[in-house]
């Protein structure tokens, strides 16, 4: 079975993140660069599948600009077999266009089952896993809490608003990772040195500018100072009174 | 005359009431447009006049897709369905709701038809010929505006923050059925498994209490439930608590959990990490209740208030009662 997966380089939930002079991206200067957390969960899986099913490969490919060979390089220290940097330094605000860029660069070859995760956590826009889905012709399982794969189809557990639906779909397909699928590894010292050493393979891909682009990026409104009501369960009275009179919330 | 189109969504047989939050802001951008609004409503065989009380909102016509296989969501069905309307409509936008259902099934509409997608949108206007759209980035880190251009723009409206707007009281829509195409799918919906219907999912509820690691332990998320039982809130929980396992990762706010932006959210034994910030800083109202001042969020909080979580809660929940008493 061969497996892709698409993982993208997100900065630290950690970070701080502030717009740039250009007001349209983010300043980087001093930003950690992480795997996108739900990346790490499609990884996982993929190599949970490799170790239960003999002769499994596991191809992890990401799109976006240079420090993006990091992502790969920790997917590498994880287990994966082969990755590939489709490089561009593209904005990559345009969801379709970063399917449409993914898609073309796949196009000469061929997987069983792709796993991403169902969100970066930078442009949160769920996009990207069911584009890719759509413009291959593939099914596409979003969301996903339980993942169960045979040799010709998938079984797969998605959380909606309302509980949860069973699907099950012939391979080829997508789906997209959630939290709660499983927890994932952390790499060997063994694959970290092996990974330390790799020279990443890229390849230059062209991204669409696309119909969607980011014109202003601003902090967020500022709250106004808030009050301190007191100490202990004597203030509860005057919160609720506050709550109810002054904020009129409750 | 150009066409918005709105796509709605049914739970339980009804219309969600995020589906007349798109419909009356698919109304604002109609008018803006010089446009008219069709609500298309996808349900399976069951009664479906409710649609009708859409005109309230502004539509002026209900296209109903009602089959058998549309009775729960299955995203390739739904894009068919989708697809059907605007191509039956000349829509030249297309609102969705970012809910579970809108996030998956947008992008696959987007993508068949080559139009730009503005997901989880928490603003949304036209102007000069295109919709710009506001979105929180980094989970509300950074505020983004986004242009849209092409023949064909859509974008999906975060629940809960656009008003549903009774334009026209009473006012009753034409209901017109969807000519649907032969659904087919490769997927195929096995069973459906929904929670308890009681249960208030934290996107849906206008009151949260938020419980931290100063919870001490999943058994006294009790005190917490029983508060916002009272207030008809629900209970939301930090990474931290979820890691645990003492909650479930569905209750989960902040950057790698839900963004939620209700009323009300009242934050018991939490920090407020930046990660946490992101995914509730949208709240109109925000206490913290925690014995160390020197929390971040006892920074941040509107109301805050520094005492013992374990004496503090019971106490709040009877001066609750007697306020709602």
């Amino acid at each position: 079975m061969k497996i892709l997966v698409l993982i993208k380089q997100v900065p630290d939930t950690e970070a701080a993140i502030k717009p740039a002079a250009d007001q349209i991206s983010v300043a980087e200067a001093g930003v950690k660069f992480i795997i996108n957390p739900y990346d790490e969960y499609a990884l996982e899986e993929a190599l949970r599948i490799k170790e239960a099913r003999p002769g499994t490969t596991v191809k992890a490919v990401t799109l976006g600009p240079a420090h993006s060979a990091e992502a790969l390089r920790s997917a590498a220290a994880m287990g994966v077999d082969e990755v590939l940097l489709l490089k561009t330094e593209s904005p990559l605000a345009d969801g379709l266009a970063t399917a449409r860029a993914l898609a073309a660069a796949l196009a000469g070859d061929s997987f069983d089952l792709i796993l991403t995760g169902k969100e970066s956590i930078d442009d949160g826009n769920m996009q990207v896993g069911p584009m890719v889905a759509e413009l291959l012709g593939l099914a596409c399982l979003t969301v996903v809490t339980r993942l169960t794969v045979a040799e010709e189809n998938l079984t797969a557990e998605c959380e909606t608003d309302a509980g949860l639906a069973l699907f099950t779909a012939p391979l080829p397909a997508v789906v997209t990772c959630q939290k709660g699928l499983n927890e994932p590894r952390y790499p060997s010292i063994r694959g970290k040195m092996a990974a330390m050493k790799m020279v990443i393979p890229e390849q230059s891909a062209a991204v669409d500018p696309g119909l969607l682009r980011i014109t202003r990026l601003t902090p967020p409104p500022a709250r106004a100072g808030g009050k301190l009501v007191g100490e202990g369960s004597t203030a509860v009275p005057e919160l609720v009174k506050l709550l109810h009179t002054e904020a009129k919330v409750l | 005359m150009p066409m918005v189109l709105a796509v709605t969504e049914m739970q339980d047989g009804r219309l969600r009431k995020t589906s007349r939050e798109v419909v009356s802001q698919a109304r604002q951008i109609a008018d803006a447009m010089g446009a008219e609004v069709t609500a298309l409503m996808m349900t399976g065989p069951a009664n479906a006049e409710e649609g009708a009380s859409l005109g309230s909102c502004g539509a002026s016509q209900v296209l109903l897709a009602r089959a058998t296989l549309l009775e729960n969501y299955h995203g390739e069905l739904y894009r068919q369905a989708v697809l059907a309307a605007i191509a039956q409509t000349d829509a030249t936008v297309v609102l969705f709701p970012a809910t579970s259902m809108g996030r998956d099934l947008a992008p696959r509409v987007a993508a068949a038809r080559g139009a730009a997608l503005a997901s989880d949108c928490t603003g949304l206007t036209w102007q000069e010929g295109g919709l710009i759209a506001q979105k929180p980035l980094y989970a509300g880190k950074v505020m983004a505006e986004l242009t849209l251009t092409g023949p064909l723009q859509m974008a999906s409206l975060r629940p809960n923050l656009f008003p549903v707007r009774d334009l026209f009281p009473g006012q009753n829509a034409a209901i017109v059925p969807l000519e649907l195409p032969a659904l087919t799918a490769k997927a195929v919906l096995q069973e459906v498994r929904r929670r308890d219907a009681s249960h208030l999912d934290v996107s849906d509820a206008e009151i949260i209490l938020c419980g931290g690691r100063g919870m001490r332990g999943p058994d006294n998320f009790g005190l917490l439930e029983e508060i916002a039982a009272l207030l008809g809130g629900a209970v939301a929980a930090t990474r931290a608590v979820v890691d645990s396992g003492w909650r479930p990762h569905r209750d989960q706010v902040g950057q790698t959990g839900k963004v939620v932006s209700p009323n009300l959210y009242i934050m018991c034994g939490a920090s407020g990490s930046i990660q946490h910030w992101a995914g509730m800083s949208g709240s109109r109202c925000i206490v913290a209740i925690n014995k160390d001042p020197n929390a971040p969020i006892m920074q941040r909080a509107d109301y805050r208030l520094i005492g013992d979580l374990f004496e503090v809660l019971p106490v709040l929940k009877e001066e609750i009662a007697r306020l709602r008493g």
